[in-house]
């Protein structure tokens, strides 16, 4: 899989080569560009993941996931993947932490393991994303939908118990 | 309302510490976020940087005119308001395809410059249009055909089989997306007289 990323460069060359592209000019031009990119959103990013960290440190995201426990229990959830249900929106690196801990604990065929996994394979992080491609353009009111992507979480972890549950 | 989610998290996290008694902690943990942000910033840098001289030259060659007409029928009907030969539907189109191919560091730059080609196109300079909404609910979403990360992980962790999940992963990002997408859809139709996007 790795190799389709070098793959996918050889074929924009060789199309560029073919085009009569300058290809080494035109990759600098670009690249410039990318540094643009990330030095606007720099700030962002900084932000944000300053305060996931304090949600995280404060035992604020530890609350939230006792509370919901019981109740994702009654409704035929396995308890054990509520915390990187909760952190997934929100943090990448957080929630990849979290599933593999759920791997070494409970292993990664077991039904609270394969939930996690597709709950983590059909999200991103939704938080991010909304942050990231809203200010970068500087739009300060994004009406409603960093609560859409959140309901299309909510959507996966559903979807992800149920088609695991249907599956094995 | 970022301003309050991002605050809110804050203010929820400085009372909770208290309760917690977790408040030396979050200290040391607040900045220590701070460097957080900056590695992964550093670690995104390069990717974007490369990228984007990558798609730099797709685009010049006209290869990118070519991967985003695959995509074109079936994204003319989300974005039925944009030009299909605009900049703004080129870039979304090469950021689905990036995003579909696993090729998520790709289709950042694409996306960030549709993003810039949609703010252009709309009349409000703070407030997020139709298009932009879709458009960042499609990237909250994983559009991706084949999840190498949690399958590397779940092999590492010594699962017996660890793609036997991708027809799961499948079913939950489309309906995931399909749920997304209607929220928002609903939410464009409540407040259409709010704002109107000229293509």
């Amino acid at each position: 899989m790795e190799f389709t990323v070098a793959v996918f460069i050889g074929i924009v060359i060789v199309f560029g080569f073919v085009k009569k592209v300058p290809v080494f000019d035109t990759f600098l031009q670009g690249a410039k560009g990318g540094f643009e990119i990330v030095y606007n959103i720099a700030p962002t990013i900084i932000g944000i993941i300053v305060a996931v960290t304090m949600l995280k440190s404060s035992g604020a995201m530890e609350l939230l996931c006792n509370l919901v426990s019981p109740l994702a229990q009654k409704l035929g959830f396995p308890a054990e993947i509520v915390p990187m249900a909760v952190l997934r929106p929100v943090s990448g690196s957080g929630s990849t932490a979290l599933l593999n801990q759920v791997y070494s604990d409970f292993g990664p065929d077991s039904l609270a393991g394969r939930v996690a996994s597709v709950m983590a394979g059909s999200t991103e992080t939704t938080f991010y994303a909304v942050s990231l491609y809203f200010g970068s353009v500087g739009i300060k009111n994004i009406r409603n939908t960093l609560y859409a992507g959140l309901f299309a979480d909510f959507t996966a972890l559903v979807f992800a118990v149920l088609t695991v549950r249907l599956m094995y | 309302m970022l301003n309050f989610v991002w605050g809110g998290m804050i203010i929820v996290s400085i009372v909770c510490a208290i309760f917690t008694k977790n408040t030396k902690q979050l200290g040391i943990d607040t900045l220590e976020g701070a460097k957080d942000g900056l590695e992964l910033l550093l670690v995104i840098l390069p990717m974007l940087v490369m990228w984007s001289g990558i798609m730099e030259i797709a685009s010049k060659s006209g290869l990118s005119d070519k991967i985003a007409k695959i995509f074109r029928p079936l994204l003319k009907r989300l974005f039925p308001n944009l030009d299909a030969d605009s900049d703004a539907f080129k870039y979304i189109c090469l950021n689905v395809s990036a995003n579909i191919l696993g090729l998520g560091n790709a289709a950042t730059p694409f996306g960030l410059k549709a993003m810039k080609e949609l703010k252009r196109l709309s009349p409000h300079s703070d407030t997020a249009s139709d298009e932009m909404m879709i458009f960042v609910l499609m990237n909250t979403a994983s559009i991706q055909l084949i999840p190498t990360t949690v399958g590397t992980l779940r092999y590492n962790a010594g699962s017996q089989s660890p793609f036997d999940i991708l027809p799961c992963v499948w079913i939950t990002s489309a309906a995931a997306l399909a749920f997304g997408l209607t929220a928002v859809l609903c939410c464009i139709k409540t407040t259409r007289s709010a704002v109107v996007v000229g293509a």
